[in-house]
């Protein structure tokens, strides 16, 4: 049966591996519906949030060729139950809307929202929580005309990780990370002939 | 310091360095001491614009690196699987940017997927040009990514010898496969403070072996104990992993009978009693038929491939799976496994061999020689000692086993005559059999015969090709002329792109369409490239001609015409489960 499923995957910090992980999914074509790339709490070891549609069977084979990659430490799959999960939302509104209709203000703190711009012309709202959530503020705001909507991708802790905290504490510190290197030379073209 | 000059005079940058802690070398120089302190000896190549500084370094290298001068860029790659494929080293290839690296693509996929250790090194443009669309320039990195075990771009030449540690380390260990490593023209004519070589024996995110579970190898053995009719189908995994002799003693003590995929092939000899053969859609009757029976299945080092199980559902369902693999990946990819038996099966096999108890099952066995007598009534005889006019790849590869007694290299290219070989061939040692296998690679047989060669000099080399495939890449005819590399060339011509004629015949109601291929004059082509050869059309002539190849001193080529439209069985049928498996 195909679920929600979020895999979390450990990495060093290398150009390149944000590829290596996309085509594993796009060679079998599935779609991702959500990527998000960040630090861990260990310096150096970052860690990928990707959320997919599929089979458990589909996706523990797509957990262990991305464990394949050699810059990979660990990839995981967990269903919704057994993470604790958030999305973060942003909402673009005309601020007399906002001002003017004492109703929208009670909905927005019904819907545990927060202003974090308030300008003349328009209103930031930020909210953060589940896909219901932000969806249900979208359906609040639209009547009195949400000008903008964008939603960041999932970012998911997993319930029982800390063994593999411990185990990645460990080996950051018999290994350190290696130093990322990035082109230097893009802003510096100089003037040799290229053949 | 020393200076670039000085170091010539020394003719080793280790030598240099006695005495100070850095010497001044450019990107370049860096890159051929990095191939000089792995013992590499051969590189195949083909030299380009953003190459260039490489290829001057390489100028002053000659007497320690042979640098093989190829045709094109796929040859080149080819020509390294051929050599790391009879040598078990790394084969290393330099290729240009742009063009010359997008030509390296169907090389690596080929070694990518028969899990060939291949390190490619290929020139780029300037970095400061990247992502401008400069001559010659392709985004290499993203183009080889799945096709590579890793891949890098090194824009700064102090990156160097690191990467290119880094870079045979993860071709050769684990499961070996092809690196690629892109250098910007910079970093090669980039002037560091080299330190000298260490090779790489470590890499933190990257596991080449996993642990073995003692608890696994336990339950193996207690099921292949319990197994009344235990049967084992091995890959490539054994050859790889150097384990013939462990895995020769695991078979031998348990009396279990083992066939093998087309690229396990020569890891076992051909005559040894527990052979029982070929796997797969143009297998032997007996392992396909008998996949089907068995109580307990052992894979070693193989990947359960399509070709070799048929249709999944119908694939030994009656058996317990037992599957050794190095790459977790591969256990349950496919097949589903019972006992999975992570690791490298050099450790992995003395493991299981020291626990389960010595059995003879020649009741078991039995099974399987009742249908190699089946086969050999209905197709082998017919194939080896034809009754028509005109000759059969069968007995043609039969009389080369005479002459060769089963101590050449046979290389193969893909198609017919591929199956045919690999059917017929008879191999004494192991690493004898080149061939495409997953990615089914015409024209490889050619480049990879010349690479064969130079990873196995005192080896007789023979290229089994057809006339579609040799087309393919017959250009490196070129670099067996300039090379004076002793390749024996066979071609087998049924005038037919024949397994595709083939399938037309049986599944497309021998609606042939575009199969029907023209050939030159092979042995006057041979010739313009001062190769001799001779082409037979008569059984009378095809001993003396075949003596006549392998005798000759150098190079030859010799074609034999084959029945044209001869087809290749048994044969599981697409769809259909391995004991589907027709004889005619």
């Amino acid at each position: 049966m195909r679920t929600e499923y979020t895999i979390t995957v450990y990495t060093e910090n290398q150009v390149g591996l944000l590829n290596r992980i996309a085509i594993i999914f796009s060679r079998r074509k599935i779609n991702v519906e959500s990527l998000n790339v960040s630090p861990s709490e260990v310096s150096g070891i970052h860690r990928f949030t990707i959320v997919i549609y599929e089979t458990e069977e589909v996706v523990s084979k797509i957990c262990r060729q991305i464990e394949r990659q050699v810059e990979v430490l660990k990839a995981y799959y967990n269903t919704n139950d057994q993470i604790i999960w958030q999305e973060m939302a942003l909402y673009k509104v005309p601020t007399d809307a906002v001002a003017e209709k004492m109703k929208v203000e009670r909905l927005l703190r019904e819907c545990g929202a927060r202003a974090v711009v308030i300008r003349k012309d328009y209103t930031i709202f930020e909210t953060t929580g589940q896909r219901e959530e932000t969806d249900k503020l979208i359906q609040v705001l639209e009547p009195y005309g949400l000008i903008e909507f964008v939603r960041s991708a999932r970012v998911a802790i997993i319930k029982a990780s800390s063994g593999f905290h411990d185990k990645i504490k460990e080996f950051e510190a018999i290994a350190p990370s290696e130093e990322l290197v990035e082109n230097e030379y893009l802003d510096q073209p100089r003037d040799i002939f290229t053949m | 310091m020393s200076t670039v000059s000085e170091i010539k005079e020394t003719t080793s940058v280790e030598l240099a360095l006695k005495g100070t802690e850095t010497i001044e070398l450019t990107g370049s120089q860096a890159v051929l001491e990095a191939l000089i302190a792995e013992e590499v000896n051969t590189v195949f190549g083909y030299p380009g614009g953003a190459i260039m500084p490489i290829y001057d370094a390489l100028y002053d290298y000659n007497d320690r690196l042979n640098h093989v001068l190829v045709r094109h860029e796929q040859g080149g790659i080819h020509a390294g699987q051929g050599y790391a494929r009879s040598s078990g080293k790394v084969g290393v290839v330099f290729a240009t940017s742009g063009p010359g690296a997008t030509n390296l693509v169907t090389g690596l996929a080929d070694a990518m997927i028969d899990s060939t250790p291949l390190v490619c090194i290929t020139g780029q443009v300037f970095a400061h040009l990247l992502g401008t669309d400069a001559f010659q320039e392709t985004d290499v990195v993203n183009i080889t990514t799945p096709v590579t075990k890793w891949n890098y771009q090194i824009t700064d030449a102090t990156e160097i010898p690191h990467i290119l540690a880094k870079a045979f380390y993860i071709a050769r260990t684990g499961r070996p496969g092809p690196v690629l490593i892109d250098i910007t023209k910079n970093a090669q004519l980039q002037k560091i403070h080299y330190k000298g070589y260490s090779k790489c024996e470590h890499i933190r995110s990257y596991r080449p072996k996993p642990i073995v579970r003692k608890e696994y190898v336990e339950a193996a053995a207690a099921l292949i104990n319990q197994a009344k009719k235990p049967f084992v189908v091995f890959g490539q995994g054994v050859i790889l992993g150097n384990a013939e002799a462990e895995f020769r003693k695991f078979i031998e003590k348990g009396g279990l009978p083992a066939a093998w995929t087309l690229l396990g092939l020569s890891a076992l000899p051909t005559d040894h009693p527990l052979n029982v053969g070929m796997l797969g859609m143009h297998g032997n009757y007996g392992p396909n038929v008998l996949t089907n029976e068995c109580d307990v299945l052992i894979a070693v080092g193989m990947r359960f491939d399509d070709r070799v199980t048929g249709r999944l559902d119908k694939y030994a369902r009656q058996a317990k799976i037992i599957h050794l693999d190095i790459d977790p990946a591969e256990i349950d990819k496919n097949v589903k496994a019972d006992v999975p038996v992570w690791g490298d099966c050099k450790e992995t096999l003395p493991l299981l061999t020291r626990l389960i108890q010595q059995q003879n099952r020649s009741e078991w066995l039995h099974t399987f020689s009742e249908l190699t007598r089946k086969e050999q009534e209905v197709v082998i005889l017919d194939e080896l000692h034809p009754k028509t006019e005109a000759l059969s790849m069968g007995e043609v590869i039969n009389l080369l086993n005479e002459i060769t007694n089963g101590e050449a290299v046979v290389v193969t290219d893909v198609g017919q005559h591929q199956m045919v070989a690999c059917r017929y061939a008879r191999f004494n040692r192991s690493r004898s059999n080149i061939t495409s296998g997953g990615l089914g690679t015409m024209g490889f047989a050619l480049p990879a015969a010349i690479g064969a060669k130079f990873g196995a000099q005192d080896r007789a080399v023979v290229a089994v090709i057809g006339d579609g495939g040799f087309q393919m890449t017959l250009q490196e005819l070129g670099t067996i002329m300039q090379t004076g590399v002793d390749v024996k060339i066979l071609i087998l011509n049924n005038q037919f792109l024949g397994m595709v004629r083939q399938w037309q015949d049986l599944f497309n109601d021998k609606r042939y369409s575009f199969v029907n291929i023209q050939s030159p004059d092979f042995v006057q082509l041979a010739k313009a490239y001062g190769i001799s050869g001779r082409s037979v059309k008569q059984r009378a002539d095809l001993k003396t001609a075949l003596q006549g190849m392998l005798d000759h001193q150098g190079s030859y080529l010799l074609e034999v015409y084959v029945g044209k439209e001869n087809n290749v069985f048994p044969m599981v049928p697409q769809g259909c489960s391995v004991s589907e498996i027709r004889l005619k």
